[in-house]
Order: structure tokens, then C-alpha cells, then sequence
């Protein structure tokens, strides 16, 4: 399906401008952590942003950060910690080496997105190259800020097909004293999304909030000072059956989950986003398709379904679009959107920043 | 125009298109009271389907539009303009989903921002977004300029809590935009509607995320000698790990305001009132008051204040809330604005607001959102005095200039509105401001969505603007 002509690297974003207007045909891609997004149909000259990569400005004090944008996410969370602080969406394909350009193209988010929001909640700024080969700054670098348009959260799922990300401004946060991960059983699918909502909430602020693909495991963390998670995790036990994981399990949980082991590791991966109301329907249609496994996450808001390669996607896509549910697929073959319907303000906007077609189309 | 004006009046019952001189008169301005101009007529929407009428009827027309909540906008959001109308949406107030399991609430655009919170209360639901103005700004309003408050810093602006949006575009086509989850697929197109200034279109209906009430509020008021010192207090919050809901500072002039306003209490003899906020579950604000009550102790305070019931700490905030207002009784007039700076150089940016204000001989009262380094500079005038307004402007001028000399930004959660036209060119370069040009005309290819606002009206920005206000050149506008 791919054809890749040609892989630039450019090492600066006047770079990245000048690769971008020298061909007809551009897909930025970073590490290659979701290649599906990459997979267009009628070829394009790959930008890799592997060499623009690199911390351009880190102000503990002001809470953000600015980052080349093929800087990984691990990288900045190293950095963050050393300060104290941490980027409290969790980015996801931590260890797989994903960048921050790629998280924010591909818009997704990891477990800790319950507490304080996602990517678009944490994006401040950016530096991109329009269709027309432009490098251009919109947003800002301080955490409130109103002036233009918002055209960094639009670019948050954005798949590359709309600007080529050069840089990005983040807001952080000071990162909790302590964490505490439950593991909390329940008698099924219904009684887990109840413990979803109930928790959801609750009193305690849970700052994660996972269904765990048995369907019945919930994992709820909590964060903040130690001595006040110990109180509150003895409350959130009284209601709920489970243990409370020790520092070394709860980090191989929850890195189970960022690193998606759990899912088939050739089969099809997408992200869905849901409600928590329709945890039990889309958990009854990962049954009926053989050996789909189905993780929850943000407290019921978002499920990343992995298909084994012997489920037909078609018959995916169907029972998925019935629902009334709306997707990206992020790894293996099956089409890209499931319940995305054309608009002519996408078009219009499409043409507005890349009127000579050089990004994909916003299509597949 | 007149034969525009008819054709009009046949698309809602006569009562609601107004027409009259007197009629037009109370839409003439919103809360930039400076600037005022007649629109040709006002249209009266009550339901959602007769704002898509109208939007289409002005885009085969060719008739500019502004879409009107309750006209607090302190950029000149929802001035008029002379050869459009006005489509207020007062009218369009209903909650028409409040679902506590979902913890989401869906709105008509002409909900006031508080009726929301007092609706979702029984579900010890909340909406966070909290502008000063909460108690009667609309929803509507809130999403076509982002608007802030004093939580920003943990919490966001109210971008941050719109997960799904149907609108009228300026071409008339309606679409819809994510909805009840928190997550979205493709492109965040609700966050990019969020703060279009009404140049994109009209929210018919807005998704707003609920958030749980915090169970728990530890409140600290504290007197400083200086405002550095204050300004000092809060880099020592900030470094310490925690993360307050709320972190704001009020100055001598604006204490004077409250107090005499409201009688607000403060410590006397203080040139800062620095406000802190924790909030979260019982036994984590018990632990994490303890470490900001240090902290504040060891910020050589005048007088520290914790609240000790709800009621001192209500009476802590009806100061800070009613401080715009009370400013406005210590003069006729005034000018709000509202940059950021980086944090760590509020102090040095309070310090050079006070030497420009005094060089132009011009009172400047300061509240800010400390925690997010939004400054909220009053600058007083008195209209009726010749030049005043124009020796206020051009200070508001300088204080914007140095915002983005600093790095940070003209406008924090107003918007740019008519205000600030002259000043999104110099923190945006040419091809910046022509991408946003392009954008903005394909959400409205005709210009008619809120024409002059954001951006100059006849189309290219206008770089190097002195002396009258574009619109104003133009004839459009007229000042008090």
C-alpha cells in the first residue's frame, strides 16, 4: 500500500520548511509507533523528524516546555521529572520510543488524561509548516493565552494531513508526592462501568481510571500526598472488593497498558471514543468478533480496540458504525476512519492551509 | 439595505426584529463602552432552527452579522456593525441535557455561565470556567472568546471544557463537533471554535464536561508591604510542588475599590492582597494547607488570613469578584485589559505598569490571575475630559507592546476583539496572520460573521496602526 519514495531529515525547522515545499507530496512520520496513520494510498516523500529532535526551552517555574518535534516523550518525561513535573496526560508508547509531534498528530492520550484532561487540555503552542511550505507559529508559549486562532488543539488528531509539526509548547504540571494503583474486581462488564461512573464521581479524585480488556478489572490510581492515599484507598476498598498494587506492580500495570501489550501484536489497533454508558454494548461486540480485546480507559471516555488478523475489519467497521461510535485506526489494515463523516468545512479548511494537496488527503 | 431590512422582517413575528432608533439603542455597545455603533436592525431568535434562518438569510444577502449573549464582552466582542444586524440570543436558554452519570451538560448558547453550575449542584456536579462576569455572561459568549477566570492554571479556559459543539457556520452549512466523550476523533474542531471571536459562525448547542465539586476548599488571604513581595509569595507557591486551584493578587488602588465598594475587609496599610486556593478531597487539603500556610508564613506577610468556615472564605472572594466594578465607582470610566507575562517577570512587568501610568499621568488599578501571569490592568479615565480616553489607550498600548516583548501574550481570555486590532499583527508576523485570514475565510467566505473584529475589516492587516482605531477611520464607529 505504501510507497515511499524518498525519507528526508531535517535537523531544524527551517529545514523541515524547505523539505516540505522541495516535494509535491509530504507525510511527516515520526517513530513509526502507529503506522497505519502513514499508510496513504497514493504515496508521499516521508519527513522523518527523527534528527529535529531536542528540549528548546524549559521553564520550571512558568510550568512549560517548548520541544523539537521529534523530541520523545520519554526524553521529556526524564527531563520533567528532574524538575519535579511531568506531563500529566501520560503519552503513550512511552518505552517504544513514540515523539511528541507524533502524540499530538495523532491525538492520543494515555490513562493519567482522566485527572486534568488530554493532549489538546496540555498544548500551548506551535511551530508548523503549512501546505504552502511556511513555517508558522500560532498559539503561544504561556499557559493562558486567547490571541488568534487555536490552530495548535486543532492539529491534535490532525494525522499530518493538514501541517507538518516543527515544534510544540506544552503547559506541565508539578508531579504528585505519591501514587497509589487499586486493582478492583467486579462480577462483569455492567458492574465495572457502574464502578466507572461511581468512581467517576466520587469524593477522591481519582487521577486514573482504566477497564482492563478481562472486562471486569478496574484499575483506579489515585494521587497526592502519601499519608492521604492510604485513608482514601481504605475507603475506595470498602466499597469495592481489590488490593492496592505495590510500587513495582501497579508501574508494570500501567505499562502494560502505555506500551499496549495487551493488544494483538500484528492485528489491528483503533481508538474509539466512547461514554462510559456504552462500555457493556461495545464489550458485547468485541465478543462477537473472536478474540478482539477491548482496553477502557479515561474513566469510560476512550477504548483502544485490538482485533487479532483474523477478524474481518469490515465486519468491524459495521457493527462499530451501528453503535454510533467514531474511530482511527492506528496500526494494520483496515480503513482509517470509522464514523467520520465528510464536512465541507474540512474541505474548506483543508484548502485553506494546504491548497496544493501536499499533505495526504484528509480521507484515509 | 431597507429591501434587506424587510426581508427580514418576514423571517420571525414582528416583535422579534427590532428596528426602531430607541429599540436599537440598548445593543449599541457591550462592556467596552467606549465604542458604540447602531446596527441596521436586532433579530430575536427563540430557537435554534430560526438562527440557521438567519445566518442563511444573511449569507445570500451578503448581510454582516454579530451574534449577542448578554454584551459583557470587554473587547468589544459583540459591538455592532452599522450595515448588519444583530442576532441576540438571549432567548435561546435552555439546558437541554444534564446527564450526572455522564457528568456532561448540553446547552442552548444563550444559557448564563452560573445556571449552569446551579443546575449540575444537586449532583454535586460543577462547571468549571468561572469569569467574573459568570453571573450573567452566556455560554455562547464564553465559546466564541474562550473565556477565562480565576482557575485557568489548574483547570484551563472553557476551551478546555467544550467536548462537543453544533453550529451555524458563515456559509450556512451546520455542523456537529465530538460530543458527550471526553476524547475526540480526527482533528479537535471544538478546540478550534473555541475563541473564534464569532468570525466562524454560531454554537447552536455546546457540550460542556461537569467536574465533581471539590470536597474540600483551604483559602489563605494574605497583606504584603509591596507587590514584589506578594509577587515573590507566589514563585515560592509555585516551586513548592503545589498545585492551587486558584492564585491572585489585588493591588493598593483596587483594595481601596473593594473596600469601599463592598467593605471588604483586608489588612490595612498593604500595597498587595495576595489570594491562594487549595481544593481537592478533606485528608489531602489538610496535609497540603499545612505546607502553603508555611509557606505563606515565610513570605514576610503583613497579615496572613486562612478562612476558617465557608463564609470567610465567600467574603474572600466577594472582594476579589466585585473588584472590576468597584474600580468603575472610583472613576467615570475605565479600560480593562488583560496580557500575560511569563510568571516569574509579573513583578517586574506590575513594576514598569506602574512607571508608564504614572509617566502618562493616567490611575492604573491592578487584579490579576497571578498563578497564570494574566494581568488585569484598569486603566481610569474620565471620557469627558479631552484626550483622556486617547492618553489611556495608548497607555493600554504600551502595556500589550511589553507583554509581548516579555514573551507572553495581548490578550490572556478577553479576545482581540475590536480592542486589541492593532496589536495581533505585531505578536503575529504577515504569513501567520494570513494563514489565519485564510482560515477564517473558510469558515466565512463572505465576511459577514462579526466583520472587524480580530482582524482589521477591509482585509489586510493593518501593521502600524496610530491615532483612530481602524473602524473608527473607516467610519463605522463612533465613541462616546
Amino acid at each position: 500500500m505504501i510507497q515511499v519514495s524518498a525519507l528526508l531529515t531535517p535537523t531544524t525547522p527551517a529545514e523541515l520548511a524547505e523539505a516540505v515545499r522541495s516535494q509535491p507530496r509530504v507525510l511527516a512520520v515520526g517513530a513509526r509507533t502507529k503506522p497505519r496513520l502513514s499508510q496513504v494510498p497514493n504515496g508521499a516523500t516521508l519527513v522523518s523528524t527523527r534528527a529535529l529532535r531536542g528540549i528548546v526551552e524549559y521553564e520550571p517555574d512558568e510550568f512549560t516546555f517548548t520541544a523539537l518535534a521529534g523530541t520523545s516523550v520519554r526524553e521529556i518525561g526524564q527531563v520533567l521529572a528532574g524538575k519535579g513535573q511531568y506531563l500529566p496526560f501520560d503519552p503513550m508508547w512511552l518505552e517504544a520510543g513514540a515523539t511528541l509531534g507524533g502524540t499530538v498528530a495523532a491525538g492520543v492520550s494515555g490513562p493519567g488524561r482522566f485527572r486534568f484532561g488530554g493532549v489538546r487540555d496540555f498544548i500551548l503552542g506551535v511551530r508548523f509548516v503549512d501546505g504552502q511550505g511556511r513555517l508558522l507559529r500560532m498559539g503561544g508559549k504561556v499557559v493562558k493565552n486567547c490571541a488568534g486562532f487555536d490552530l495548535p488543539k486543532f492539529f491534535v488528531g490532525s494525522l499530518g494531513r493538514y501541517g507538518v509539526l516543527a515544534e510544540v509548547t506544552f503547559k506541565v504540571f508539578p508531579a504528585p508526592a505519591a501514587r497509589l494503583t487499586l486493582k478492583l474486581t467486579t462480577s462483569g462488564v455492567e458492574a465495572a462501568t457502574r464502578v466507572l461512573m461511581d468512581a467517576a464521581n466520587s469524593r477522591w479524585e481519582p487521577d486514573a481510571l482504566d477497564l482492563l480488556p478481562d472486562g471486569k478489572t478496574v484499575c483506579l490510581r489515585l494521587a497526592g500526598p502519601a499519608p492521604a492515599l492510604e485513608t482514601l484507598s481504605r475507603e475506595v476498598l470498602t466499597r469495592w472488593p481489590g488490593q492496592a498494587l505495590s510500587t513495582e506492580s501497579a508501574e508494570a500495570a500501567w505499562s502494560e497498558v502505555r506500551e499496549f501489550r495487551w493488544a494483538h501484536a500484528d492485528g489491528v489497533l483503533v481508538k474509539v471514543a466512547i461514554t462510559p454508558a456504552v462500555v457493556p454494548s461495545l464489550d458485547a461486540l468485541a465478543r462477537s468478533l473472536d478474540g478482539t480485546r477491548v482496553h477502557v480507559s479515561a474513566g469510560g471516555n476512550v477504548a483502544f480496540v485490538s482485533l487479532p488478523s483474523s477478524v474481518q475489519p469490515t465486519a468491524w467497521h459495521e457493527r462499530l458504525c451501528a453503535l454510533g461510535l467514531s474511530g482511527v485506526t492506528l496500526r494494520g489494515n483496515a480503513p482509517l476512519w470509522c464514523g467520520v463523516h465528510k464536512t465541507a468545512i474540512a474541505s474548506a479548511v483543508k484548502q485553506a492551509l494546504d491548497p496544493q494537496n501536499r499533505f495526504p488527503s484528509t480521507d484515509d | 439595505m431597507t429591501d434587506a431590512r424587510h426581508r427580514l422582517a418576514a423571517l420571525l413575528p414582528p416583535d422579534r426584529v427590532l428596528t426602531q432608533p430607541e429599540q436599537l439603542a440598548a445593543y449599541e455597545s457591550d462592556a467596552l463602552t467606549a465604542f458604540r455603533t447602531c446596527p441596521l436592525a436586532v433579530a430575536i431568535p427563540e430557537t435554534t432552527d430560526e438562527v440557521v434562518k438567519l445566518v442563511r438569510f444573511c449569507y445570500q444577502e451578503r448581510l454582516p452579522f454579530v451574534a449577542r449573549g448578554s454584551g459583557t464582552s470587554l473587547s468589544g466582542g459583540s459591538l455592532p456593525v452599522a450595515d448588519g444586524i444583530v442576532i441576540a440570543l438571549n432567548r435561546l436558554t435552555r439546558i437541554l441535557r444534564l446527564d450526572p452519570a455522564q457528568r456532561i451538560a448540553v446547552v442552548e448558547p444563550g444559557v448564563v455561565n452560573a445556571q449552569v453550575s446551579l443546575a449540575a449542584a444537586p449532583h454535586r456536579l460543577h462547571y468549571a470556567p468561572d469569569p467574573s462576569s459568570a453571573l450573567i455572561c452566556t455560554i455562547g459568549g464564553n465559546v466564541a472568546f474562550n473565556s477565562g477566570g480565576a482557575h485557568c492554571l489548574k483547570y484551563g479556559m472553557t476551551a478546555n471544557h467544550v467536548l462537543g459543539i453544533k453550529a451555524v457556520l458563515g456559509t450556512g452549512e451546520v455542523v456537529e463537533w465530538g460530543g458527550a466523550s471526553r476524547e475526540h476523533i480526527g482533528p479537535d474542531w471544538c478546540g478550534l471554535f473555541n475563541g473564534n471571536e464569532g468570525l466562524f459562525g454560531i454554537a447552536l448547542e455546546i457540550t460542556l464536561q461537569l467536574l465533581p465539586r471539590a470536597e474540600c476548599f483551604h483559602t489563605v488571604l494574605a497583606g504584603y508591604r509591596t507587590l514584589e513581595q506578594a509577587g515573590d509569595a507566589v514563585s515560592a507557591v509555585v516551586a513548592s510542588g503545589l498545585l492551587p486551584g486558584a492564585i491572585e493578587i489585588m493591588d493598593a488602588l483596587a483594595l481601596e475599590a473593594a473596600v469601599a465598594a463592598v467593605h471588604a475587609d483586608y489588612p490595612p496599610g498593604c500595597e498587595a492582597v495576595l489570594i491562594v486556593e487549595l481544593e481537592g478531597p478533606r485528608e489531602t487539603v489538610a496535609l497540603d494547607r499545612v505546607r502553603l500556610d508555611a509557606i505563606i508564613a515565610g513570605s514576610h506577610p503583613v497579615e496572613m488570613r486562612p478562612a476558617r468556615d465557608a463564609d470567610e472564605r465567600l467574603a474572600i472572594w466577594k472582594g476579589r469578584k466585585s473588584a472590576f466594578s468597584a474600580v468603575g465607582r472610583l472613576s467615570p470610566d475605565f479600560i480593562v485589559q488583560d496580557g500575560v507575562v511569563p510568571r516569574r517577570r509579573l513583578g517586574e512587568a506590575l513594576r514598569r505598569i506602574g512607571e508608564m501610568a504614572r509617566e502618562a499621568g493616567v490611575r492604573c488599578a491592578n487584579v490579576f490571575h497571578a498563578g497564570d501571569g494574566n494581568l488585569h490592568p484598569l486603566i481610569l479615565y474620565d471620557g469627558r475630559e479631552a484626550g483622556a480616553l486617547q492618553r489611556a489607550e495608548a497607555l493600554a498600548g504600551r502595556i500589550l507592546r511589553m507583554c509581548i516583548e516579555m514573551g507572553g501574550s495581548i490578550t490572556g481570555e478577553h479576545g482581540v476583539g475590536v480592542e486589541k486590532l492593532e496589536y495581533l499583527p505585531v505578536m503575529f508576523n504577515a504569513d501567520e496572520i494570513d494563514c489565519m485570514m485564510r482560515l477564517r475565510a473558510a469558515f466565512d467566505p463572505h465576511c459577514i460573521a462579526n466583520p472587524g473584529k480580530k482582524f482589521p475589516r477591509a482585509g489586510a492587516p493593518a501593521l502600524q496602526q496610530r491615532g483612530l482605531h481602524p473602524l473608527e477611520k473607516a467610519g463605522v464607529l463612533s465613541r462616546e
